[in-house]
């Protein structure tokens, strides 16, 4: 028995799409290392580049390396990364706006 | 050799704890004697201790809790009777350091040794069963999630008279928790015991979640899951998406104290709110694992004993999954003092008192349900009527504390003790009891006295008011928390009348383990022969009880909400049984390297608590061997053939036959 | 007959169909479960992520990120991830055609390429621990050794596991229990991958802003 089955195929991917994949992702790599190791550009635009970049590679690996999908798993592959994602957001942007406030109040020197 | 541990650190000079020391070993060399006299130990071995199935786990589970209930009520007895004594220049009879271990153990325990595992418990008793599975999606994990509980039991019982345990209340906040101002290791047992258990209670929450999403019954769409079901479900997500938080937060203490790193240390760059910040974010979702499956028990036993279906199902569902998700929004409410200022507060405080509505929504569903119902006053619905009333209190203490100005009054004072057990007690306590007893035939075969139910009920409901409601009073006259003695001698009659509270309290408990004795002696009166005691609504009442270790020997399938309430509906008000003919079943087999991994994990545990790097080591490497070995082992399942399930089933119908209830509903009388 | 409501299913499916619909379902549950596993790992590497920002600062007079980080370095740490990722991608599809020799030539290029990774960073811990600037000097390198560190724990454990699966490729092949491994190491593989994007953006590149 070995395994595979057509409904899946498009789950597994094929070297095309791992090869965009790794395109992709060298050229999202080498941009923001290009932008701060030449050091041309202004704080703000290299943290922009910065993240963009990185969003947008998590995103091609996420779908061309992972196959995440709205199919995978009627829908809560999807759903649990976008909750995943959600708390990190709360806990971690909470975080970061309560440690603010904290410090600017508390922290002397 | 031994790193820091050596003789000198059993408390010899502590007379309470060489008794209580004294009656464990004696109690355990008992047990053990008996054990092996009644040569047991193979069926122990092979029944319960490397059993993979989730209802065999789940009584082990509410044992473990009940057992940790009297340590963490003792040391309750032990600060009510201190402070009843030590007012205006009496010391009483509990030193600080003891004292300040005291209620660190108690918050400790009560919470992760006795709440948690009493509702992770009965998850794993039910969800299955509900859901019309044969078992959980990872058997192998949960028998691995409980060990490694039981390792946490383990070393916080180990640490009373071994050494000592922390003395920084059960959170251990930094920076008393760091090596600069706790230096011995009472913070590393805290660190340990918590870090191990917290392992296996994420791995509960992967394994329910994937269950519950996977492993549902043909025709169980999610909105025809039982609401026990869906409160676990949205638990499950709590601890799925906190227990990180919890896990990364000590080990981040742990990094402190170890390696001299300076997370939250006082210098070098540390920042110790972050600690507070940290374990807060777990610490609110951690209250609302507790109190979502609470809430599902109590849908379920209205619903039965009202005879009604459970009014506003779906809101039920949307109003969980709301406070599910509000539950991530609100923890800064735990230290509003701290300093974050004004708009944070405000932010926090309103989202805060947000999350009350759903819970309100909640409640008056279980009051529509009620209403033109015929409700049956059982003791689960007297656990649920004692509910609705002192949870809703402390549910509006709760909002007054979320109140930012009047929070700067009350933070650290008793209004907030008094307020967490309002709700703990009236939410989650009551929530177990009332569920210990709906479930427990199905557990067991045979039902709980009632008479001895009811007393214990009413002695706990009484206790509690007596006494909590003093610690509010006394909290408006300037009382804070963790305080071993006090100097206003006006304050002493309400902590006497606090004192008698907890003894009306312990008179409840011990009413709880009469009424275990009671039922016990008298179960063959008490027995249930049809699996469905309480002629109740969802599946877990269509197997017999206790139920087949299969669970179901045809996998149910429902079209509606109360899938088997409407099956016996269609077979004259009768459960319908099952008839031949009968498949080969695929089961899990029991797994021995659950059990010898967490046992690693406990020497593990129990060698960094006290520096033995070479047994730490030896206890890593053999936690990674028997990983090991199961991850080669092929030999983990089998198939019961259908000749076996014929005959089980086949003895089932004839008690059935026997008893005479076959062609009757089978409503037991509740003694009373 | 009303008990039919309750009891069904079994009777149309033969014994063979039964078995197949097992593993069947058995595999999607653990990749499942496996995910899910993921989605909690994610918290974990998110509550370190929000330290590192917090203590960033505190660098108690010791070396700031400017001062310590190499980026040419790292660049080369991210290829060497980055092309492991691929080589996974190629792993597994070898294993969708059956090709179990490939399967296991693939795993062990993947390997090398990890192990490479955590041979960089090794040198470069125990090269800043040498300079006097290890995790016990602030509070900031304590984040940054530990973030980056944990990343590396997780790469390591990874690489433990390919060897156990080239291990029971070799005994029992391509089956029903390693298939499902096999698939669940390449979403670990791949996470981690995605987890250092998040890493060598935020801690390296922007800790050198």
């Amino acid at each position: 028995m070995s395994g595979s089955h057509t409904s899946h195929d498009n789950s597994h991917g094929s070297v095309k799409s791992y090869v965009t994949g790794l395109i992709l992702s060298i050229v999202l790599t080498v941009i923001p290392f290009g932008v701060v190791m030449s050091g041309d550009f202004s704080p703000l635009a290299m943290v922009g580049v910065i993240t963009v970049t990185a969003v947008l590679q998590v995103l091609v690996q996420l779908v061309l390396f992972m196959h995440m999908s709205a199919k995978t798993d009627e829908g809560w592959n999807l759903t649990s990364f976008v909750f995943a994602v959600a708390i990190l957001v709360l806990v971690i942007g909470g975080s970061l706006w309560i440690m603010h406030h904290l410090n600017l109040n508390m922290m002397i020197g | 050799m031994f790193g820091k541990l050596s003789l000198e650190a059993v408390p010899y000079d502590q007379p309470i704890i060489m008794v209580t020391v004294a009656a464990i070993v004696l109690g355990g060399l008992g047990m053990t004697g008996a054990i092996t006299y009644f040569k047991k130990w193979g069926y122990l071995w092979k029944e319960w201790i490397t059993s993979i199935d989730h209802k065999k786990l789940g009584i082990m589970y509410f044992i473990v809790a009940l057992v940790m209930l009297i340590r963490g009520f003792a040391d309750a007895l032990m600060m009510r009777s201190q402070l009843a004594m030590a007012s205006a220049g009496a010391e009483g009879f509990l030193p600080p350091s003891h004292y300040d271990q005291i209620f660190t153990a108690h918050g400790v325990i009560m919470i992760f040794f006795v709440a948690m595992p009493m509702v992770i418990g009965l998850m794993n008793l039910v969800v299955p069963l509900q859901i019309g599975a044969r078992d959980v999606a990872f058997p192998f994990l949960n028998n691995l999630s409980f060990w490694l509980f039981a390792a946490g039991v383990i070393l916080v019982n180990v640490s009373l008279f071994v050494g000592e345990f922390a003395k920084t209340g059960w959170l251990a906040y930094a920076p008393l928790s760091g090596l600069d101002y706790s230096p011995g290791v009472g913070v590393d047992y805290w660190i340990w015991a918590l870090q191990i258990s917290g392992i296996g209670t994420t791995m509960t929450g992967i394994n329910f979640f994937v269950t519950i999403i996977k492993m549902r019954t043909k025709g169980m769409t999610m909105f025809r899951l039982p609401i026990f079901t869906w409160t676990s479900l949205c638990a499950n997500v709590l601890i799925i998406a906190s227990f990180p938080i919890l896990t990364a937060t000590i080990a981040l203490l742990t990094l402190d104290r170890y390696l001299g790193m300076h997370f939250f240390t006082t210098d070098l760059g540390g920042n110790m709110m972050m600690y507070v910040n940290l374990i807060w974010a777990w610490g609110h979702p951690e209250v609302y694992i507790l109190i979502l499956p609470a809430f599902g028990v109590f849908s379920e036993v209205i619903a039965t004993f009202a005879k009604k279906r459970l009014f506003g199902y779906n809101t039920m569902v949307w109003a969980t999954v709301a406070i599910t998700i509000l539950s991530f929004v609100v923890w800064l409410h735990h230290f509003f003092t701290m300093g974050a200022g004004a708009n944070v507060n405000a932010f926090f405080g309103i989202m805060t008192m947000i999350i009350a509505i759903p819970t309100g929504v909640k409640i008056f569903n279980w009051l529509f349900t009620m209403y033109r119902g015929r409700l049956e006053i059982t003791s689960p619905v007297l656990w649920t009527l004692g509910f609705i009333i002192t949870f809703t209190i402390g549910g509006m203490t709760g909002v007054m504390l979320s109140v930012p100005a009047a929070n700067f009054v009350l933070h650290n004072s008793l209004f907030v003790i008094a307020h967490f057990h309002n709700v703990i007690i009236g939410g989650v306590v009551f929530g177990m009891m009332a569920g210990l007893t709906y479930w427990f035939p199905k557990a067991f075969g045979f039902t709980l006295n009632e008479k001895w139910g009811k007393r214990s009920f009413w002695c706990w409901i009484t206790g509690f008011y007596v006494a909590f409601m003093p610690l509010y009073v006394l909290s408006f006259f300037g009382a804070v928390r963790r305080m071993q003695s006090y100097n206003n001698p006006e304050w002493q009659p309400l902590m006497i009348v606090a004192w008698v509270g907890a003894l009306i309290i312990a008179a409840g408990i011990a009413c709880t383990l009469i009424q275990f004795y009671v039922s016990i002696r008298d179960r063959k009166q008490n027995e249930d022969v049809s699996g469905d005691p309480w002629d109740a609504r969802t599946l877990e009442w269509a197997t017999s009880s206790p139920a087949p270790f299969y669970n179901f020997a045809h996998l149910p399938e429902v079209s509606s909400v109360d899938g088997f309430w409407e099956a016996k509906k269609a077979n004259g008000g009768v459960p319908p049984i099952s008839e031949p003919p009968y498949q080969d079943i695929h089961m899990p087999k029991n797994t021995w390297e659950g059990p010898v991994i967490a046992l690693f994990a406990t020497i593990f545990g129990f060698a960094l608590v006290w520096h033995i790097w070479w047994l730490a080591i030896a206890g890593g490497i053999g936690m990674f061997a028997t990983f090991m070995a199961r991850i080669f082992n092929d030999d983990v399942d089998y198939y019961v053939p259908a000749a076996e399930v014929e005959r089980i089933e086949r003895e089932h119908r004839q008690r059935l036959k026997q008893k005479g209830d076959l062609a009757h509903s089978t409503r037991l009388e509740m003694q009373s | 007959m009303a008990t039919d409501t309750l009891s069904n299913q079994g009777h149309a499916h033969g014994h063979d169909q039964d078995h197949h619909d097992d593993h069947h379902d058995t595999a999607g549950t653990k990749l499942f479960g496996f995910w899910v596993y993921l989605m909690s790992d994610l918290v974990i590497f998110g509550s370190l992520f929000a330290t590192f920002a917090v203590l960033l600062k505190g660098t108690a007079g010791g070396p700031t990120p400017g001062e310590i980080f190499e980026l040419p370095f790292v660049l080369v740490e991210t290829f060497l991830l980055l092309f492991s990722s691929f080589t996974y991608g190629m792993a597994v599809l070898a294993m969708n055609a059956n090709q179990t020799a490939k399967v296991s030539r693939w795993l062990w290029i993947t390997f090398v390429l990890g192990a490479s990774f955590v041979a960089m960073e090794v040198y470069e811990f125990q090269h800043l621990i040498h300079e006097g600037f290890g995790p016990d000097r602030s509070a900031f390198l304590s984040a940054f050794f530990t973030l980056v560190g944990t990343h590396g724990l997780h790469v390591t454990f990874g690489l433990i596991w390919i060897l156990v699966m080239l291990v029971q490729l070799k005994k029992k092949g391509l089956n029903d229990v390693t298939r499902p491994r096999i698939m669940c190491l390449s979403l670990f593989w791949h996470f981690l991958d995605i987890v250092w994007i998040c890493v060598f953006s935020f801690v390296y590149l922007m800790g050198v802003l």
